[in-house]
């Protein structure tokens, strides 16, 4: 490996036969989607004021200008600070997440007594406060590998402390201090998927080929089953003790998950669905709050037959079914009628009876769009951490709105939880944009041309630098030596080598590699 | 990692794929269903979202609405509630429909497809139509007169035009305001729980629900089989009858409250309703005779329709002779609504003719545009046109010189009959005064009205109640009214 300038570089760029891809910045874009993503948003508000009472209301412009400012300070930091970040990502969020403020404002409308937009609003523009830091703070995102165990700490920590406090509402989530209460255990959502990943980034060549193999499936030992059970005992402890399923279901589904990614291992799957299913089973028919959620999931109109008119989940059907494929409109439909955590939990509902199937399906895609360029951010990061904090979170995302529009509509039992960005709740709409900021992190470390960044220097103050080897071969990265995949014989992918792109493969800036880092390119 | 990766997108994508799937099928495959069923109350919100359209009675509406400003916005008013209950029925947020609020509901809440200029186009936005307002064949004098002859008094008033069927009036008496319950409340439920339980039913529509053995007015019906089939054909002729008469196959005697009934003329017969004569007669007709007659006055039909729907009047046909003398006396298995019976003197009056009884005379849209209007048509040709003369002379004799002078209308051409029936176990029960009859002015071409007259409880004598006597002043000034003097 041989130590070029940034020029040589350039040259080698130039001189490829399959020439580089230089990822563009694409700000500009970025920005045009962000002023569509307020306008969307900005458009409903005046919508439900017209549909309701006939006239523009009184505050459109402020609410325009409000989240318009917020856009624009997120897309500053953007540019400022990640100039690379995948485009899509601060605009699908900022739509989002005024989707959920219009929404908000429409069942404020129906519920005098109970106005949640302006704390959700005051919430919303927390987030991306919280945001800005992330991306101006946060300048290499290797930096949280170091805090993984820290974190998982705080993150027990954060878990275990609503068992002290009062149930709202059956489940017990939530902190109430001073006047405030938020869900501990949206935060630790993030921790976890930094633990994860830093743990399965250490460890996944001991879980991937050692143990015991069974057929075709093989089975870890126990030294490395340990932590798994762990993390199974902790999801089934939230599950019995805070009687949050969904919590629950969505730790366990990130931990299976990014097994897999990391091990490729199908038989972790295997013991991971035989836990979940023994646990689902166990807790489902003995803990009585899981076991009528089960039961309401079964049955959704057993209380109608029963005279006592119809439960929250046959009201939600009901809302879903009223909006048809198009939709009544904004400020048309009655999903108030679903009555408690028609703004959090069921937030969904308002969506598909107002706007539809069509736009209920628009939601849909708006978070596989946000999930599937975590994941590309994810494919195309060098180092193991980066690659499965990435999947992680973008998997956290997709399998949250998941368990919540599943549950919602009847697909699987009902748990309550918040829907991203949408839903009324200051824990999950910060949190989220936290994870945000972090895949923008990511998307921009996965985007960045090499040498731009050693000469700029801005990640000097990180000790192991994420830059690749120097490639003499080109570019090819089957020739790359360090590959502890082929050292083994077997590769967790099935033996094929891998096919980069070429674009991931610059000439290296000079540094070399760190196979603890480094031990797979994409 | 790449692969695993790849694996994980497709499983995600499949997740979507789950929920796109399943959200089809709540929102566009399954979505009836969920929106017909009970407890979905988004129904009720549209429904009530806006004014419910009016009921006209003489060009003015004697319905409303009121905004409640609670979330099933509009509450039904109605004008003259307990005058007007009989024919509009009632419109309630907690207890639904009824009668006429009942039949024209989807023209009157804004759903009915006539309302929308392009059907079509409305499906797909799912607007609502301002609602059409119904314009009903009652005249309001005719109504008020017989409200106000009947009283306090148990009963029911029905009127028709013999000409046309329009329905003139529709009384039952005691009556209810249906105001009192058109909202959700539990001033509405206490209202609801009362009415129902009130001993004297006030929300039984008796003109049109209620059947009632109809006594000697059924020998209308008999005199018309017994003329139309030729059995009698001199009005003046003794009817070779026995008095008292054995019924056919038992040693049951019927006998008679008035004098000179045996072998008594048809005409004589039928001025002092003689029960031997059309017992006898009814026999002689035959079981099919008699039937055929009944059903083509309306007997027997329970597909009658107002569009209020209208309680079968029955005529049994399966009968031996001892019952079918009994019912061609109006005894035994025979019942009928007092429109029934309205009917039948409608017949007699226009020529033999029944035309159908119909009480939405045409609707309007939101603009007042006409969107529909009943026609008249003809039930059935009950008898011929010179029997229906011969038995318009009957019935005139009836009230000239017989038991029912008491609807003598001055100055005008009068027709009846009266009946009181005998009831319950062993006719204990205080017997039913009825009086059927129609009115023409005198040189018009048409008569003006048919009118049938039930009093249940007659605050007389037992002996004292009749026909003549309760129910004919009742009839008398109904027929004042639709006269127009």
């Amino acid at each position: 490996m041989t130590a070029s300038t940034a020029g040589t570089a350039d040259r080698d760029r130039r001189d490829a036969p399959p020439p580089a891809l230089r990822f563009p910045k694409r700000r500009g874009a970025e920005l045009a989607m962000l002023v569509a993503a307020v306008l969307i948003p900005v458009y409903g508000y005046v919508e439900v004021g017209l549909a309701t009472s006939g006239t523009v209301p009184p505050g459109a412009a402020g609410y325009g200008a409000g989240l318009g400012a917020l856009a624009l300070l997120a897309h500053v930091a953007v540019r400022l600070r990640a100039a690379y970040a995948d485009p899509l990502l601060l605009p699908i969020a900022v739509l989002l997440n005024g989707l959920g403020l219009v929404f908000i404002y429409r069942l404020d409308l129906a519920t005098p007594d109970d106005e949640a937009a302006p704390t959700q609003l005051v919430w919303s523009a927390l987030g991306v406060l919280l945001f800005t830091a992330v991306v101006v703070l946060l300048r290499d995102h290797r930096v949280l590998q170091r805090y993984a165990y820290l974190g998982v700490a705080v993150a027990l920590v954060l878990m275990v402390v609503p068992i002290f406090f009062p149930a709202v509402n059956g489940a017990k989530i939530w902190i109430r201090f001073a006047g405030f209460s938020f869900q501990p255990g949206e935060f630790a959502k993030i921790l976890l998927a930094v633990f994860f990943a830093a743990y399965l980034a250490a460890n996944r060549h001991a879980l991937a080929y050692t143990g015991r193999r069974l057929g075709k499936l093989q089975f870890p030992t126990g030294r490395v089953l340990g932590p798994i059970v762990a993390i199974w005992l902790v999801s089934v402890g939230v599950l019995v003790l805070e009687r949050d399923l969904g919590t629950s279901l969505l730790f366990f589904g990130l931990f299976v998950v990014l097994l897999y990614v990391a091990t490729g291992r199908l038989g972790w799957i295997a013991v991971g669905l035989l836990l979940a299913g023994v646990g689902a089973v166990v807790v489902g028919s003995l803990e009585p709050h899981v076991h009528s959620r089960v039961e309401a999931w079964l049955h959704p109109f057993a209380s109608i037959e029963a005279g006592e008119g119809p439960g929250q989940l046959a009201q939600c059907l009901f809302a879903f079914a009223s909006g048809g494929a198009l939709g009544t409109g904004l400020g048309q439909g009655h999903s108030v009628l679903i009555g408690f955590a028609a703004k959090s939990d069921f937030i969904l509902a308002t969506a598909g009876e107002e706007l539809g199937l069509a736009g209920l399906a628009a939601v849909f895609l708006l978070y596989t769009l946000l999930s599937a360029r975590g994941l590309r951010a994810g494919l195309a990061l060098r180092d193991s951490f980066g690659r499965l904090l990435a999947i992680g979170l973008a998997s956290l995302v997709a399998l949250q709105v998941f368990v919540i529009a599943g549950g919602v509509t009847g697909l699987i039992p009902l748990t309550g939880m918040a829907m991203p960005f949408l839903a009324q709740g200051g824990s999950s709409v910060v949190t989220n944009w936290i994870i945000v900021a972090l895949l923008i992190r990511m998307s921009d470390s996965a985007r960045r041309p090499r040498p731009q960044r050693a000469e700029t220097g801005v990640i000097a103050a990180v000790p192991d630098s994420p830059g690749g080897g120097s490639r003499p071969d080109g570019g090819r990265p089957d020739t790359a030596p360090p590959d502890r995949d082929r050292a083994h014989g077997a590769r967790p992918d099935g033996g094929r080598p891998d096919r980069g792109r070429p674009g991931n493969t610059p000439s290296g800036d000079g540094q070399p590699r760190d196979p603890r880092q480094e031990d797979e390119r994409p | 990692m790449i692969r695993q990766t790849r694996h994980l997108a497709a499983f995600l994508l499949l997740l979507l794929i789950a929920l796109l799937a399943t959200a089809s099928r709540i929102q566009v495959l399954d979505s009836e269903r969920y929106e017909e069923n009970e407890a979905n109350r988004r129904q009720a919100v549209a429904r009530y979202s806006q004014p419910r359209g009016d009921i006209h009675v003489g060009g003015e509406p004697v319905t409303g609405s009121r905004d409640t400003g609670e979330r099933l916005a509009y509450e039904r008013t109605y004008t003259n509630g307990p005058l007007y209950a009989p024919v509009t029925g009632y419109a309630s947020q907690a207890y639904g429909t009824s009668l006429l609020e009942n039949a024209e509901d989807d023209l009157l809440s804004g759903t009915d497809g006539r309302l929308s200029r392009f059907p079509l186009w409305t499906s797909l936005t799912r607007e609502q139509q301002p609602p059409g307002d119904v314009h009903t064949t009652i005249d309001p004098a005719v109504q008020r007169a017989a409200a106000g002859a009947l009283g306090s008094a148990r009963g029911a008033v029905a009127a028709v035009e013999p000409s046309t069927g329009k329905i003139l009036a529709l009384v039952s008496s005691p009556s209810y305001d249906p105001e009192r319950f058109s909202g959700s409340g539990s001033a509405a439920a206490r209202a609801w729980q009362r009415l129902n339980a009130a001993e004297n039913r006030p929300m039984l529509n008796r003109a049109l629900r209620q059947t009632y053995p109809p006594g000697s007015t059924f020998k209308v019906v008999t005199a018309a089989a017994a003329l139309d089939s030729g059995l009698v054909r001199d009005l003046d002729e003794p009817t070779d009858s026995p008095a008292p008469y054995t019924l056919p196959g038992t040693s049951t005697e019927l006998t008679n409250e008035a004098a000179g009934c045996e072998d008594a003329t048809l005409r004589h017969a039928f001025e002092v309703s003689c029960n031997t004569v059309f017992a006898r007669l009814g026999v002689r007709a035959g079981l099919g005779t008699m039937v055929d007659t009944a059903e083509k006055s309306g007997f027997n039909d329970d597909g009658l329709r107002i569009p209020s729907r209208v309680a079968e009047s029955v005529f049994d046909t399966d009968m031996n002779d001892s019952q079918l003398a009994l019912s061609a006396i109006g005894q035994y298995n025979t019942a009928a609504t007092p429109l029934q019976m309205a009917m039948v003197a409608s017949a007699v009056a226009n020529d033999g003719e029944l035309r159908r009884p119909y009480l939405v005379d045409h609707l309007t849209d939101a603009g007042g545009d006409r969107i529909a209007t009943t026609r008249p048509r003809t039930y059935e040709r009950v008898m011929d046109s010179s029997t229906a003369r011969s038995l318009a002379e009957l019935m005139r004799g009836v009230v000239t010189d017989g038991t029912g002078t008491n609807a003598a209308v001055p100055g005008a051409e009068v027709g009846g009959k009266t009946g009181t029936a005998q009831h319950g176990v062993e006719n204990e029960g205080i017997p039913y005064a009825w009086f059927i009859s129609w009115a023409k002015a005198e040189g018009a071409d048409d008569p003006a009205v048919a009118v049938a007259v039930v009093v249940e409880d007659a605050e007389a004598d037992r002996a004292d109640i009749s026909g003549g006597g309760n129910a004919a002043p009742v009839a008398r000034r109904v027929m004042e009214a639709a006269l127009g003097r």
